[in-house]
């Protein structure tokens, strides 16, 4: 996420926003200077300056939004990943084949509208329901959108796979059959971590808050062990992350992740999962992930004993991989940016680069809480209770009857089949 | 899904021809070099027609042999294609040079398919594995523990793909290992989408995957048919050998097709059971509404001049008519977008592995995207009662435990008979 900042030639005034900052990638900053690493960089310190301030600003917001509730994390994820998707499809795009191709651009919209509807249909139909059982008439057409939600967005594929094939023109094969693949990957890049991010904030704020803490904390941290430490390379395709840098953001990062899993995890607001898409107050039992639990400590301390929220140890393994593994997202951002030529994703982020550059991390983490998430915390609280709400509401009182009879049936076989 | 096939044809045609050696760059455009030629014009047109009726006939007697044997006997074909039809794709656009620098990157590409074969067979056969194992106590819990981490080895093994890609990125080659990378994806995603699918419709029913695929058989041969006999204005610039007459004839014939082969194929059990484990013997089944016969009397005039008074319709054969739309007007997109891909970058087949027809992908290019619109449409149209109640039956049986689920009984009749109390 360390940025070759070489050349701030316009006036650094603290609100600086959008620096017009060439985007073709400078020569090899490391024959120049014949000093590769930020620790001998003069405008270091005016560039921390730029970072900080910008960082203070997004931190500020997402508290913001935070505290505002789930709905509106939603609605900035949303906001942030059209941006992405923006940054992303104007990045290999050439000009002069554009203009022989009138509409095409619209064509990556369309395929990034069905993919939206694809995967929040997919995630949030339950929640939708839930919210809506009050009025009848929505209700039902709510019910039919989301059992025809599969088809609804195969036919709008469909239709802009067609579309794309009955535009292809002589002489531009190549090129738009590269724009495709290209939108492709795009879409499932972008797509894969907000559904992700978005499945995860509805399971309770904690599971979207920490991942997102703790990559945040890994790159300031690895930022100022790299700025007053940082001597030898880590890896050749960012030659300004430097293995002191690492380490000591692992370090920050493993041990920041214990202790804010025990400050976030005090909060109802965060912990408890949100099962409608209202946005007002939420009261729940946490679960005994979020009880605390006494251990003695040692008797030359202070204090007696400490409370540990049983998530905390969850949060470790969260920090250790948010660490160790979510920084490859970070190599592979700057080897693409290598590949294809240019310095950063976009320009919208002063100090930092476009949004891409500040979400590469956050991508890898999101899947990952995610998968954790389901994998490893979930099925702990996977009860009679859980299920009995499943079944009260997903089927329909004739189905439930159903269900009731083939269970008594099935168990009564079995009491039988065992005496 | 004709092919320019001409000028290679004049090697050795002998009938038992496998492995010709076909160059593989494109033919320079026929249209120009023979002034507007239609297949009806070709003079090495009926030694091409016999080579491909070979290998057809070949095919679809493998074909019916397999759907003989079973489900599983499909799903390990359907495997061994899409083991053919990734390699030929990953070999497409691979450059010697390259590939000489970066030892390892071919095994990349198979670690990310091993990868998401796991995953979506995982997904899919999860719970036909476990109906499978229920009688031995050890193997079930082994199966269970696998499943429910299922996703999480999945992930962790795409991760050490990811990972091992970027520790093996080699200076100046950034931008072809990168291409790679996004190519895999792609061939993957394209590959076993349609695979998935496909296995699914089998376990649903091998009616589900048979009449699909059938249907865009008989397409593709009454397209080439009727282009062969009538075809004169061409169809779309992509590929120059269709015609509006074949695309027109063969859709008449695959609708009608459909309806009637709906009828047969629906009077077999075989076909028309859904299979719940992995097991390979006979199923018999209650075939549900779908299948019974509804018997409609004819109107008087056409009882006139044919002997029979009524007609049995099956329910399922209205269904059979949608999909045969489908196949007819939407499916042939997947043969043009494949001729464009090959036309972009200069390939005329895929491979070579069919004499005649050219390499799977060849073949497989409709099929995909049918096998897909198969899945969704018996998915939302075809309506199945109690499937969420099997669901959550099962999700019932393999979580919670003999003590738990009475619990979980007891529970839920208490809440029934306060909601009948109330309504």
């Amino acid at each position: 996420m360390q940025k070759d900042n070489s050349a701030p030639t316009t006036p650094t005034s603290a609100r600086a926003r959008h620096r017009r900052r060439s985007n073709e990638f400078p020569a090899d900053t490391s024959k120049t200077n014949g000093h590769p690493l930020c620790a001998n960089d003069h405008n270091k310190y005016r560039s921390m300056w730029i970072r900080s301030c910008s960082s203070l600003w997004m931190l500020g917001l997402s508290l913001l939004v935070i505290y505002m509730g789930h709905l509106y994390i939603l609605a900035m994820v949303i906001i942030i990943q059209v941006f992405m998707a923006r940054e992303l499809f104007n990045l290999l795009r050439k000009a002069h084949e554009d203009k022989c191709l009138p509409g095409f651009r619209l064509l990556n919209w369309h395929f990034y509208f069905t993919a939206m509807l694809f995967v929040y249909g997919r995630i949030l139909s339950h929640r939708l329901v839930n919210t809506v059982t009050s009025d009848k008439i929505f209700y039902r057409l709510v019910s039919k959108l989301i059992k025809y939600q599969m088809v609804i967005c195969y036919f709008s594929y469909i239709a802009g796979f067609m579309w794309f094939i009955l535009t292809l023109k002589k002489k531009m094969y190549k090129y738009q059959f590269g724009q495709f693949a290209w939108t492709h990957m795009i879409l499932i890049v972008v797509f894969t971590q907000s559904a992700f991010t978005v499945a995860n904030i509805f399971e309770g704020i904690f599971w979207f808050l920490l991942p997102a803490s703790l990559i945040a904390v890994n790159d300031v941290a690895a930022y100022f062990f790299g700025f007053f430490f940082g001597k030898t390379p880590l890896i050749k395709i960012s030659p300004k992350k430097t293995w002191e840098g690492f380490i000591g953001a692992s370090v920050a990062t493993t041990i920041s992740a214990f202790v804010l899993a025990n400050i976030y995890g005090s909060f109802q607001w965060l912990t408890c999962p949100r099962k409608d898409l209202s946005t007002g107050w939420l009261h729940c039992d946490p679960g005994p992930l979020f009880k605390p639990e006494y251990y003695p400590l040692l008797p030359w301390l202070p204090w007696t004993e400490i409370a540990i929220l049983p998530v905390q140890w969850h949060a470790l393994l969260l920090g250790l991989f948010a660490s160790i593994i979510a920084p490859f997202g970070g190599f592979f951002a700057s080897g693409f940016k290598r590949a294809f030529k240019f310095k950063d994703f976009g320009d919208s982020i002063p100090g930092h680069g476009g949004l891409t550059d500040r979400m590469d991390c956050q991508m890898v983490m999101a899947v990952f809480a995610y998968i954790y998430h389901q994998s490893f915390v979930v099925p702990q609280d996977y009860t009679v209770e859980t299920i009995l709400s499943e079944i009260l509401n997903s089927l329909t009182l004739e189905e439930q009857q159903i269900l009731y009879k083939k269970l008594g049936q099935i168990l009564q076989e079995r009491m039988f089949g065992r005496d | 899904m004709q092919k320019e096939n001409n000028t290679s044809i004049s090697s050795a045609a002998t009938s038992r021809v496998r492995h010709r050696k076909r160059s593989n760059e494109v033919v320079p455009e026929p249209s120009k070099a023979n002034g507007g030629k239609m297949l009806v014009d070709d003079n090495n047109k009926y030694k091409s027609m016999w080579i491909r009726t070979y290998s057809t006939v070949w095919m679809i007697g493998g074909f019916v042999l397999i759907i003989y044997m079973g489900h599983l006997y499909i799903t390990a074909m359907v495997m061994v294609i899409q083991i053919f039809m990734a390699t030929e794709l990953f070999n497409l656009l691979r450059k010697a040079h390259e590939d000489k620098h970066l030892p390892g990157f071919r095994l990349l590409n198979w670690h990310f398919f091993l990868t998401v074969m796991l995953f979506v067979y995982g997904r899919l056969l999860s719970q036909t594995l476990v109906n499978t194992v229920t009688s031995d106590k050890f193997l079930y819990q082994f199966v269970s523990s696998l499943i429910k981490y299922h996703m999480a080895i999945c992930y962790f093994s795409y991760i050490a793909g990811f990972i091992w890609f970027i520790l093996t990125l080699k200076k100046k080659m950034y931008k072809y290992q990168f291409g790679q990378y996004a190519w895999t994806h792609m061939i993957l995603i394209v590959v076993f989408t349609q695979s998935a699918f496909t296995v699914a419709n089998i376990f649903e029913g091998i009616f589900w995957f048979l009449l699909p695929a059938s249907l865009i058989i008989i397409n593709d041969i009454f397209a080439y048919i009727f282009g062969f006999f009538f075809g004169r204005t061409p169809l779309i610039k992509l590929s120059p050998k269709k015609t509006w007459e074949g695309f027109i004839g063969a859709s008449v014939t695959t609708i009608i097709s459909a309806f009637v082969l709906a009828n047969i194929l629906g009077s077999f059990q075989w076909l028309t059971c859904p299979r719940k484990d992995l097991s390979t013997g006979w199923l018999h089944c209650d075939p549900g509404p779908l299948f019974k016969p509804e018997s409609y009397t004819l109107p008087g005039w056409i009882s006139e001049w044919v002997t029979w008074k009524d007609i049995s319709i099956l329910p399922v054969q209205w269904h059979a008519v949608c999909l045969g739309l489908f196949a007819s007007i939407i499916a042939p997109f997947g043969g043009f977008f494949a001729s464009g891909f090959k036309r972009a970058f200069k390939i005329k087949d895929f491979g070579d592995s069919i004499p005649g027809h050219g390499g799977i992908t060849d073949r497989m290019d409709c099929q995909m995207v049918m096998a897909v619109f198969s899945y969704i449409y018996l998915q939302s149209f075809v309506v199945r009662e109690g499937i969420s109640v099997d669901m959550i039956l099962d999700q019932i049986l393999a979580s919670l435990s003999l003590e738990e689920q009475q619990i979980l009984v007891m529970k839920l009749g208490q809440i029934l008979q306060e909601r009948i109390g109330q309504s």
